[in-house]
């Protein structure tokens, strides 16, 4: 205890900290999302749930809801299935190659969905689709084998995406599990397959569930596959009919209002999936850490063992390889729906779009500096939030706990309309059309992620480091300079690139927020897509790509050299 | 023949050999206990008998059958062993309740279900889990853990039961009583144990037999009588209560400690003669001081244990351990005299 204990309430470090942190998060994240429910029940100075009602029952607006639901339900399942399954070949069984394969399941969750589905329509496309029109052409098919426009055709090109949530849950949770569970089955005479299906299975199913319950969040708020496959033959969910709504009626009353009902719907399935995953986690976390290092055993996989291998790498190779490889070819075409001969390729798309073109230019240079300076902004007001909640003990903080858990349950599309909401004249300030309302956008996307990375790493700094910083004379700021700072420099620099990387092959947010010379290079993309370019974007799409590659193995170079 | 034999039982992970041709022979109702430091291949053994673990070389029966044989490449899978066995970390499963993790063997065998009641019914009893049985084992201490992990394994009534250090995890007061359980358990049900510990004290009170292992290698197996009384060689010794050691150099036909000559009650042997040198090992309560002759000492250290009085004292460049009664003090601190040692044993250098 601190021997002088002031008499009236002060204003120092700690209430300054405390109401920068929740100014912050007020300004940034409350404010468009509290706008948005606002808009959506508030009509004319009275509540209003009757036009909710009527816009949630409009036919456009239902089908989404359903679109959304059908399309979430699929990828949830056939994710699961997937990272289920890889994840039990890596770990528990003597697949050749398992660290490879590890990594290698690990790729999609770097790349961007939406150059994915770009690069499935360019192969799978009913008409003008490479495979389906070697099918008709060369083997003389009738019609497409695969149309890539339908629910099907979105669902597994979203899976290709999102099974990693489930992959990284799994195969950890089957890693850290303690093998003698499984082997005290054994012993108690279960085969291999009752284990399985008994101790398994059930044990690892908190982990099963919580990593489907991210794919159905992600799935549920995301933007880019179903607007690159979807929008053409109609088929809409939430966030892409907010983006239609916002985009073709220019800001009429009406279409913003269906949006913020769509949007509010967004949140409440969010925040309701989340808690589901809280409650998952926490009654379900059994523990099944391993105390001795024995390696679980493995199942021999036998005749199965080249197969399964075979099997793996067919499906990188067709997840991973064959849509970047497509990426690069069709953006070293003259013309999109030239066969891929010498003579029809050249360089020219990929020096004309770095060098010559002021829009791709402008989109290169600005998802760089937005990505860059939303990252160090939402670092350290990151930082700031995380150390008033973990370490400080003021009055109220329960108000600044509820607050970090916000960002965590806005998807980007809702961020986006909140964004607009707020800073488009309404309150005085109009930054609408110009980076900056991109800038804020992004730190509130992002906010979750730095709060995440920065009170990870202030929970290992234990309390008693700063008191004894105290107890050797220094003043609080002090302490906090030369004790925590250095000792939670690596979370702020993994909640630094963990900003920073996303925000470079970020679509959702700016999309609805771009203006003419506001692309980044994920809405350049899309609308040049969108408008036929078709060589430009995939070329665009391939230079991002090798960007974010780069940007990936930078990154995990310097923090195992660091950090190892 | 024993009931369970091992014969050359051998075990290499990569170029380290963890086992090395281990022989060992358990009867029926026997409690043999394995014992050693860390990675001496304690474990490995114990796993190669429940069948987690194929041989290198070598053979493991239990009465007529063979479990496992490298020469035969057969090894019966550890779930249809019938053995029990309770390992480390108890290894309860947390998604089933006290009750049906003891069922959960039971079930696997298919009994009738009014047998499956009465066996759950009668191993928890016996470990007196009963009032407990419908609960979840997570809201158990570590000794609940235990016996729940205990009474799955009699489930089956096993005529062998496997343990790998089933008591390391558990709070140092429950070790004992757990210790006294199993052992009245086995009384009761005569099952053979085969106990995995680096504990000595906790495989002293429970094995008939021990089994002392280092690097792969048994070095000794014999009742903790045996073990503690006359120690096969410099290693069991060391291992097995306190001790001390001082070289001892023997030039023309005298013996020399640490600079003053020395004669023993017991000489060593003449092999050990030969050779020029040998270790003289004791323990601290067989080692006396005396006023006149002995071996020259000075008192470093004297520390008040209770009952006992703890010396260290320095003969040359050794240190050696004297314990003493209260009743029976010693020097001061700082005193020169001299050690008598009342039953030296002596091992060669080498080793």
């Amino acid at each position: 205890m601190r021997s002088a204990i002031p008499a009236a309430p002060r204003v120092g470090t700690a209430q300054i900290l405390f109401g920068l942190s929740v100014a912050i998060l007020v300004i940034v994240v409350a404010v468009p999302v509290l706008l948005i429910f606002f808009n959506a029940f508030w009509v004319n100075g009275a509540f209003n749930i009757v036009d909710v009602v009527k816009v949630l029952s409009q036919p456009e607006t239902y089908q989404a809801l359903l679109n959304s639901l059908i399309l979430a339900s699929g990828v949830t399942v056939t994710g699961t299935i997937v990272g289920t399954f890889f994840a039990w070949l890596v770990t528990r069984t003597d697949l050749p190659f398992k660290g490879t394969m590890k990594v290698l399941f690990l790729v999609p969750f770097m790349l961007p969905s939406f150059i994915g589905a770009l690069a499935w329509k360019m192969l799978l496309s009913p008409r003008s689709g490479y495979i389906n029109r070697m099918f008709m052409e060369v083997f003389g098919f009738d019609g497409p084998v695969f149309d890539i426009y339908t629910y099907v055709g979105i669902i597994l090109v979203e899976t290709m995406y999102l099974f990693p949530f489930v992959f990284i849950q799994v195969s950890g949770a089957l890693e850290r599990m303690d093998p003698t569970l499984e082997e005290s089955a054994r012993i108690s005479g279960a085969d291999l397959f009752t284990i399985t299906r008994k101790i398994t299975i059930p044990l690892v199913m908190p982990s099963i569930l919580s990593g489907s319950l991210l794919i159905m969040l992600y799935s549920m708020a995301h933007f880019g596959t179903v607007a690159v496959l979807g929008i053409e033959v109609g088929i809409y969910n939430i966030p892409t009919l907010i983006y239609e709504k916002i985009h073709q009626s220019a800001g009429s009353f009406a279409s913003i209002r269906t949006g913020t009902v769509l949007a509010s719907v967004l949140v409440v399935t969010a925040a309701f999936i989340l808690w589901l995953q809280n409650r998952v986690l926490s009654r379900g976390r059994y523990q099944i850490i391993a105390g001795k290092s024995f390696r679980p055993t493995q199942l021999k996989l036998r005749g199965l063992r080249i197969p399964m291998l075979v099997f793996c790498i067919a499906y990188i190779g067709f997840t991973i390889v064959l849509p970047t490889v497509t990426i690069f070819m069709v953006g070293a075409l003259k013309t999109y729906g030239l066969p891929f001969t010498a003579e029809n390729m050249t360089l020219f798309n990929y020096k004309f779009i770095l060098f010559d073109w002021q829009l791709t230019r402008d989109a290169i240079w600005n998802s760089i500096s937005l990505g860059f300076v939303a990252a160090a902004i939402t670092m350290f007001a990151g930082v700031i939030i995380s150390y008033v909640i973990v370490k400080m003990k003021v009055r109220g903080k329960g108000i600044l706990e509820f607050l970090g858990m916000l960002p965590f349950s806005v998807p980007g599309s809702v961020i986006a309309l909140g964004v607009i909401l707020a800073w488009s004249g309404k309150f005085g300030i109009n930054i609408y059309n110009t980076v900056w309302i991109i800038l804020v956008a992004y730190i509130a996307r992002y906010m979750a992620f730095s709060l995440k990375a920065n009170s990870a790493a202030l929970e290992q700094v234990h309390d008693s480091l700063v008191e004894a910083a105290r107890a050797s004379g220094a003043t609080m700021w002090q302490a906090l300079r030369d004790i925590v700072v250095p000792l939670v420099r690596p979370g702020m620099l993994a909640a630094f690139f963990l900003i920073f990387l996303p925000a470079l092959r970020e679509l959702t947010v700016s999309v609805l927020l771009y203006g003419p010379t506001t692309r980044t290079i994920g809405v350049a993309i899309y609308t040049l897509n969108e408008d036929g370019e078709t060589v430009y974007s995939a070329a665009l799409a391939g230079i991002a790509l090798i960007i974010i590659v780069f940007g990936e193995s930078v990154i995990k170079r310097l923090f195992k050299i660091r950090y190892k | 023949m024993s009931y369970i034999q091992l014969d050359q039982v051998t075990k290499r992970f990569g170029a380290v050999k963890a086992v090395d041709s281990l022989n060992l022979g358990i009867e029926q109702g026997e409690c043999v206990a394995m014992l050693g430091p860390s990675g001496c291949g304690k474990t490995t053994t114990l796993r190669m008998v429940a069948g987690f673990e194929d041989l290198d070389d070598g053979e493991i029966r239990v009465g007529e059958r063979i479990i496992s044989s490298r020469r035969k490449r057969f090894y019966l899978p550890p779930e249809n062993r019938n053995f029990g066995m309770v390992f480390q970390a108890f290894a309860v499963w947390p998604h089933l309740s006290v009750f049906e993790n003891v069922a959960f063997p039971l079930r696997i065998r298919k009994l009738p279900k009014a047998e499956i009641e009465a066996r759950t019914e009668e191993a928890l009893r016996h470990t007196n889990l009963w009032a407990v049985a419908d609960g979840s084992p997570d809201d158990l201490s570590g000794g609940g853990k235990q016996r729940v992990a205990l009474a799955r394994a009699l489930a089956i009534r096993p005529d062998v039961m496997l343990l790998d250090e089933p008591l390391s995890s558990l709070d140092p007061h429950f070790r004992e009583e757990m210790r006294f359980e199993i052992k009245d358990l086995q009384r009761r049900f005569g099952f053979s144990i085969l106990y995995v510990t680096h504990d000595q004290s906790e495989a002293m009170a429970l094995a008939d037999r021990l089994m002392v292992m280092r690097l792969g290698v048994v070095q000794q197996v014999g009742t903790p009588l045996e073990i503690y009384g006359a120690p096969a060689n410099r290693f069991v010794f060391e291992f097995i209560g306190l001790s001390s050691f001082l070289k001892v150099a023997l030039r023309d036909g005298k013996m020399d400690v640490g600079g003053t000559a020395y004669a023993p009650p017991s000489p060593p042997p003449e092999a050990l003669i030969a050779e020029g040198g040998a270790w003289l090992a004791a323990r601290p309560n067989e080692i006396s001081f005396t006023s006149e002759g002995g071996v020259g000492c000075v008192v470093e250290r004297k520390a008040y244990l209770g009952e006992v009085i703890d010396y260290r004292v320095r003969v040359g460049d050794a240190e050696v351990r004297v314990q003493k009664t209260r009743r029976d003090p010693g020097p001061a601190v700082g005193e020169a005299c001299g050690l008598i040692f009342e039953r030296p044993r002596w091992y060669p250098l080498e080793g």
